[in-house]
């Protein structure tokens, strides 16, 4: 079993390091796992992603071509990448930026104004911390809890301050997700 | 030692200094910045020799002087870089120095582009520079195996006084897998005695890749020659999976090789008897266990996977030798193929398939 | 009873190998050789040297020292001795180099070894021709100068201007001591020997990179004899690479000497 993430934003939007995150997470939750980002010009202005994948056995190809979980932070991602996703799989979009969900979408949707959650909690850059929360959600492939003790772990230092409210934005996410799902 | 996750180059670059890389000399390029840039940090913080080169080919040949003074050295670049390397490399084959050189492959020929590609396969196997010789080249297509292969490339570099050239690519140098790192090893106090460090209380040591005469050239060529076949004999290594069992053998190395790996596992899920043979030195290339599999086992069909029009297929070919068809799938200029596509491929040379097909 | 042993006045210095030079006669590269073999003696570096010959007609130097030697790549000794000089900091690094080596092909490593105060020494030997490969035009052959690849002179207009390395280096912040003498005659030659000793003190105490430039002769490929080259040496080109001390620091006059 193979769980693939592809999260894709604006440069700036944290979207590596939420990746990171979700790596750091399903290595010691004991997942195998690979991050590869996407490089070069797209970093310069563009849209920036990268893909994730957790899984139960050695990991070939660190690419997939339909990732089960895509997180679109922004809308040129949500254009590109709607359709891409499993058709069993997730589309966790960022109602805040996107304005319409992309027609093309097939998976599962998971609505999220994840920028005005972010906002109200003080801070725009928790943004991809609620996404992740509410991806988590709705897909646990692990424990919130291990998701929050990478983030503990990992949190770079000049940003170790803002950790409380990291958590708070995470757990913000996946509240959401689990609110709307029945049962 | 436990796991981390590590990013290829940044594990690389770790590794070496590990394997006591006493002198980094480097120029940035994409995609392997990364190793350079730890390696800018981590050198200072060990009070090692780290200095960004006025070009590649001032790196290459400041490596070539740290080899020559009997310590550890390395550079690492990416394919466009490697070319401007080419005559540096040449020399230090030719005087009998240890060095390891690392280039992350990425889309060509020209400037090409950033992303992963396996194209310099001739350019780093055959001589890298002119000449008549080759470097012991390592494939790495994991973290892990980054890690391990670059200590080795320490170590093999300074057992047989030959150049190794570590082949990653683009995809294995920005990754991050969870890895382990080896301990720090402590740098020998000593330098060998042929190194050029002052002639005190003995007879002058000189290196040089001069003969004018051409039986010593000729002499020398064939000592390199001696020194390659003991190489041969060796250091063959390559890893498989359900090779014996196979059919269809794919042939991938590096990141092709770990993609494959995924379609052959998803061919197997169908039933479909497929294996794969990743080579994990191209030179030597692992002759040995290729002919092995193919003298014992059910191969009827080779199929080779390459991020390049056909480079390592050659050898391939060499091994094979006519008993089986041998079959190539290559994708150019930084396309790496998705598992789905190499499975679509697989079942296009499954032999029983392949023959319905026809 | 008088003493009748003599006094050597003149023996073969220590750090040169007793034999014979593959030099054309009347060539100044042996009169360089000496010169550096002398300094090395004399501040007692010969044991602690480490020599980077060149592509060109020094490509064998490195056999006619008596110290630790090797042969880089067409150019690139100042890399390559940097790489020495890196993970050996306390031996003295020199690198011997031609024209063609350091004013063509190697102009981007030379800069740059300068740039970075690279604490090594550099003996430039200028003779304003190729010399090893028959004749040809050197980044330093003078306008005008006939050459076999200028033959009907150097057309500045079609091959452009001589380079001036001495002065072009002593713009970099990092060059310690840049100095131009000249071998063609006794005179010129003594101070010629005094700055490659004042070269090899200032990298034994770390100021930073130093260069002798030797204008010199080629009396083959220039097509004179020994004596008409020294002459043409002195005519034609000490007005084109006027002697003199291009950048001599402030730590390196506070050196004395």
């Amino acid at each position: 079993m193979q769980t693939a993430y592809l999260l894709a934003g604006f440069g700036g939007q944290g979207v590596m390091f939420a990746g990171q995150l979700m790596a750091y997470a399903g290595m010691e939750h004991g997942y195998e796992v690979t991050w590869i980002p996407s490089y070069g010009p797209e970093m310069r202005g563009g849209t920036a992603h990268c893909t994730v994948i957790l899984s139960d056995c050695p990991i070939g190809s660190p690419l997939v071509r339909h990732p089960q979980v895509v997180i679109a932070f922004n809308k040129p991602s949500a254009q590109k990448y709607a359709g891409q996703e499993d058709p069993a799989g997730l589309f966790v979009v960022n109602r805040s930026l996107v304005d319409e969900v992309p027609l093309a979408v097939q998976g599962q949707l998971v609505e999220v104004r994840a920028t005005d959650i972010a906002d109200q909690l003080g801070n725009t850059r928790l943004t991809n911390m609620v996404l992740l929360g509410a991806a988590l959600a709705a897909r646990p492939v692990l424990p919130l809890a291990v998701l929050e003790a990478a983030l503990v772990a990992h949190i770079p230092a000049h940003r170790r301050g803002l950790l409380p409210l990291n958590q708070q934005a995470l757990a913000a996410g996946a509240a959401l997700v689990s609110a709307a799902q029945p049962g | 030692m436990s796991r981390e996750l590590l990013k290829g180059n940044v594990a690389i670059a770790e590794a070496a200094l590990r394997a006591g890389c006493q002198a980094f000399f480097g120029y940035p390029i994409t995609p392997q910045t990364e190793l350079l840039e730890h390696m800018a940090r981590r050198m200072v913080e060990l009070d090692r020799v780290f200095l960004q080169a006025e070009s590649e080919v001032a790196a290459i040949n400041m490596v070539y002087g740290a080899a020559c003074a009997g310590v550890r050295t390395m550079t690492s670049s990416s394919s466009p870089g490697y070319s401007l390397m080419q005559e540096g490399l040449s020399y230090i084959a030719a005087s009998d120095v240890p060095c390891v050189v690392v280039d992350v492959m990425r889309g060509g020929p020209g400037l090409g582009n950033i992303l992963p590609s396996q194209g310099d396969y001739f350019q780093i196997t055959r001589s890298a520079g002119h000449g008549d010789y080759r470097p012991i080249v390592l494939a790495p297509a994991t973290v892990q195996e980054a890690i391990d292969f670059t200590e080795l490339a320490f170590d093999l570099a300074e057992q047989y006084r030959h150049l190794v050239v570590l082949a990653a690519d683009g995809q294995l140098g920005q990754m991050m897998e969870p890895a382990e790192l080896p301990s720090m090893r402590s740098l020998p106090r000593t330098r060998p005695a042929w190194a050029i460090t002052g002639a005190a209380g003995r007879a002058p040591n000189r290196i040089s890749s001069l003969y004018m005469n051409a039986e010593e050239e000729e002499a020398f060529n064939l000592r390199i020659q001696a020194r390659l076949a003991q190489i041969c004999a060796a250091e063959q290594r390559s890893t498989e999976v359900q090779a014996t069992h196979a059919e269809l053998l794919v042939i991938g190395f590096g990141t092709a090789g770990r993609i494959a790996a995924s379609a052959v596992e998803q061919a197997r899920a169908e039933g479909l008897r497929v294996g794969l043979f990743r080579p994990q030195t191209l030179y030597p290339f692992p002759a040995e266990r290729l002919s092995a599999l193919l003298a014992c086992c059910a191969v009827q069909n080779i199929l080779v996977i390459e991020m390049n029009a056909g480079q390592m297929v050659e050898d391939v070919r060499l091994v094979v030798a006519g008993r089986v068809p041998v079959h190539h799938y290559g994708r150019l200029g930084g396309v790496v193929p998705y598992p789905e596509e190499l499975y679509t491929v697989i079942q296009q040379h499954y032999p029983s398939l392949a023959a319905s097909a026809e | 009873m008088a003493n009748l042993m003599m006094e050597p006045v003149y023996e073969r210095p220590a750090a040169l190998e007793d034999r014979a030079t593959h030099y054309c006669p009347g060539c100044t590269h042996g009169v360089a050789h000496r010169l550096l073999a002398e300094a090395l003696d004399e501040l007692g570096l010969r044991e602690q040297t480490i020599l980077v010959a060149p592509v060109g007609c020094a490509v064998f130097a490195y056999e006619y020292f008596r110290i630790d030697g090797c042969e880089a790549a067409h150019g690139r000794a100042p890399a390559m001795a940097t790489g020495i000089k890196r993970v050996l900091p306390d031996r003295t690094v020199v690198t011997y180099q031609g024209d063609g080596d350091l004013a063509a092909i190697g102009t981007a490593e030379i800069l740059h070894a300068a740039a970075r105060g690279e604490n090594i020494t550099t003996l430039f030997v200028n003779n304003a021709i190729y010399g090893m490969t028959g004749g040809q035009m050197a980044p330093t052959t003078l306008p005008g100068q006939k050459t076999t690849s200028s033959p009907f002179g150097r057309n500045t207009a079609q091959a452009g201007f001589p380079l001036k390395m001495s002065e072009i280096l002593a713009q970099t912040p990092g060059a310690a001591y840049i100095v131009r003498r000249s071998l063609h005659d006794a005179r010129h030659i003594n101070q010629a020997k005094k700055a490659i000793l004042t070269a090899l003190r200032v990298q034994q105490a770390g100021l930073g990179f130093s260069m002798v430039e030797l204008l010199s002769s080629c009396p083959t490929n220039w097509g004179m004899t020994p004596l008409e080259a020294l002459r043409w040496l002195e005519s034609e080109m000490l007005p084109a690479y006027p002697l003199g001390d291009y950048q001599v620091s402030e730590a390196v006059r506070a050196l004395g000497g």
